[in-house]
């Protein structure tokens, strides 16, 4: 038993059937740090999105487990693992945002997912982290009419504004032009300090790298090296790979 | 409108939002709608008309019970019975006034060279209580040889002839070398059996149709008396009278018999039913066409959605809060242009064709669920929205 708000056991996971059948992970074994930010990189096809989607409850976790948030994953029912999800933010490298939403209503549906009823103030907490991520004179915009730097904050601020306990975000600032990616790692490092917030993002953005409190490569499906930035550890999470 | 439907569901209305997004694909899906109700709006007016101008002839008569022939199918077809069977009739307990009822159709030609053909009742007009108040009053003055009440509702007759049949000239016409004269208008309209119709006494229906005899009527209308069912003398009538070629009904089992022959034994009838079919299958397709092509164009967003936590209901009710906007949507449209065409109709035909409420209700209720049944379907485009395929 840990406390830890995301941890894998001897996890696998496969892909394909009978002879087409694949491995993708190979008994992965992590413990992340409650307000960490982790790093995960390796080459394309290590597993990176495999992972971040078993921990996401996007996938079927099948050999080994994972746990979320005190729930093991391994046949849980759809029930759990939509509740689950309610209480992650997801930032994917697409944006993903609904074309005839405008910024705003976008955002909203971050919130309204958890029975938010309350327009008025849902609609405020909307501009509000419209606004900290430089789009207040963008509110109303459809995303067709906005950049795709724009779109993709509009994308951060809908997996933020419902203040998750996780964000899992997979290379969230190729999109994003200097300035705009350091202000979104900003916020999810400030958010990980104050509210104890965890983000597992997968990135090689250096200037990303720099901030990490801890870097995991994965190559072909394997940890293949696990490293703390002490200088950016305020509490050293435990390791155990 | 978006602040207003965010108020009442308590959420955003994404359906609203998706569907006015494409405006093309909205408009398109909102013609289909308003047409397939257009389709089944005409079927059932004409099919209604059809109806009403099957039973119109019974507003004229006023009886409890119908001795018929039974190659009859409704009250204005099928050959005659022996007037004997009245007399017969009159000795059952139970029955109190009996009276032979003869029908014919008369054609003659109009000024302007057009002919029309006129349902013509012949009755006794000694017994006025067998016809509708509103007729009995006139039927006195039928006695005159070669009179007649004229239908003012006769598809053909010039207006200033009905205006000033009411205003209380006569209208003499030729028929088969009579002269007949109108002296009075009675209100039934024309319908599908004839362009109009006429009532006149027995002894003057038989001057006009001379191949028809006094003995042998088309039906013979029976009064019972108060305090029985009429069903118990229909019973004790069949057990009396000669059962050879006759028939015995209540007068509503027999227009109830009449309207089901028309409506589903006869072409016609047959014919619209489909139509109104075809109309409904007609929105199905449409509604069932535009959702499922949202969904797919939608995909992505709803993984996204599905990703974020929302739940199957979430996605059944955007698509269903899809449909009943398109049943509103088309319903309109659709039910004003069908008041036009029927207003349309019946200054072309003289048909019956009206718009009535319930008939209207039940359109409506039927959009809802023809929409709902083809959002239904178009759910099942949603498995495919698999969030895991979104990084
Ligand atoms: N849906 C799938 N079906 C079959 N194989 C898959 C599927 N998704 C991923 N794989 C395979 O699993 C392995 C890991 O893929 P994954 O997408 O996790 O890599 P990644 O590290 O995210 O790569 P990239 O940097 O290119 O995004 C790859 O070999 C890939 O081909
Ligand atoms: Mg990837």
């Amino acid at each position: 038993m840990t406390d830890a708000p995301i941890s894998t056991q001897n996890l696998d996971h496969f892909f394909g059937t009978g002879d087409a059948r694949k491995q993708a992970l190979f008994d992965i074994n992590l413990e992340i740090k409650r307000g960490s930010l982790t790093v995960l990189m390796g080459p394309s096809g290590s597993g990176k999105t495999t992972l971040l989607t078993l921990i996401g409850c996007l996938r079927e976790v099948r050999d080994g487990d994972v746990r979320v948030l005190g729930h093991d994953l391994n046949g849980a029912s759809e029930t759990v693992l939509v509740g689950l999800r309610r209480r992650l933010g997801f930032i994917f490298q697409a944006h993903n945002l609904h074309e005839s939403l405008t910024a705003t209503q976008n955002v909203l549906m971050g919130l309204q997912v958890h029975g938010n009823t309350d327009v008025i103030k849902a609609r405020h907490a909307a501009h509000h982290i419209l606004d900290l991520l430089g789009l207040a004179d963008r509110r109303n915009y459809l995303p067709g009419n906005l950049s795709g730097g724009q779109k993709q904050r509009v994308a951060v601020a809908r997996a933020l504004v419902s203040n998750p306990e996780i964000i899992l975000a997979d290379e969230p600032t190729a999109a994003l032009d200097k300035e705009a990616g350091h202000t979104v790692v900003q916020m999810l490092k400030s958010l990980g300090s104050t509210r104890g917030t965890t983000t597992v993002m997968v990135t090689h953005d250096p200037r990303i790298l720099e901030m990490a409190d801890r870097i995991i490569s994965l190559e072909d499906g394997r940890v293949v090296s696990d490293t703390l930035q002490s200088a950016n550890q305020p509490n050293r999470p435990q390791l155990k790979v | 409108m978006s602040r207003l439907l965010t108020y009442l569901f308590g959420r955003l209305p994404i359906g609203w939002l998706q569907l006015t997004h494409s405006r093309g694909r909205f408009f398109a899906a909102v013609a289909g709608v308003a047409f397939a109700n257009l389709l089944v709006f005409m079927q059932l007016g004409i099919m209604g008309a059809l109806n009403s101008s099957t039973v119109a002839p019974y507003a004229i008569l006023n009886a409890d019970i119908i001795l018929s022939s039974e190659d009859g199918n409704t009250l204005t077809d099928g050959g005659h019975i022996p007037r004997a069977r009245m007399f017969q009739a009159l000795g059952v307990a139970g029955v109190t006034d009996a009276t032979p009822l003869f029908i014919g159709n008369l054609p003659f030609t109009l000024e302007d060279g057009s002919s029309v053909s006129l349902l013509s009742f012949g009755m006794d007009i000694a017994k006025p209580d067998f016809t509708a108040p509103v007729i009995a009053p006139a039927l006195e003055r039928l006695s005159l040889e070669n009179t007649a009440l004229l239908d003012k509702g006769t598809r053909g007759m010039p207006t200033a002839v009905i205006d000033a049949l009411t205003d209380g000239e006569r209208f003499s016409f030729e028929t088969g070398g009579d002269t007949l004269t109108a002296i009075g208008t009675m209100d039934i309209g024309g319908g599908f059996l004839a362009d109009g119709m006429m009532m006149m006494s027995d002894q003057t229906f038989l001057r006009v149709f001379p191949a028809r005899s006094s003995g042998a009527p088309n039906h013979i209308l029976l009064r019972t008396g108060e305090g029985i069912a009429i069903d118990t003398v229909v019973k004790r009538l069949e057990t009396t009278l000669p059962r050879g070629n006759l028939r015995i009904q209540s007068m509503t089992s027999s227009a109830a018999n009449d309207l089901a022959y028309m409506s589903t034994e006869r072409p016609t009838g047959i014919i619209f039913g489909f139509g109104v079919f075809m109309g409904i299958l007609v929105g199905l397709v449409i509604v069932y066409q535009v959702l499922s092509t949202d969904v797919a164009d939608h995909l992505r967003e709803y993984a996204t959605f599905k990703a974020m936590g929302y739940g199957q209901s979430f996605f059944l009710g955007i698509i269903f809060e899809e449909a009943i906007i398109l049943a509103v949507f088309g319903f309109i449209p659709g039910f004003i242009v069908s008041v036009g065409l029927y207003a349309a109709l019946v200054s072309v035909t003289g048909l019956p064709v009206e718009m009535e409420t319930g008939r209207a209700i039940l359109v409506f209720l039927g959009t809802l669920a023809a929409c709902s049944i083809s959002g239904a379907i178009a759910t099942r485009r949603l498995v495919h929205a698999d969030p895991a395929d979104l990084f």
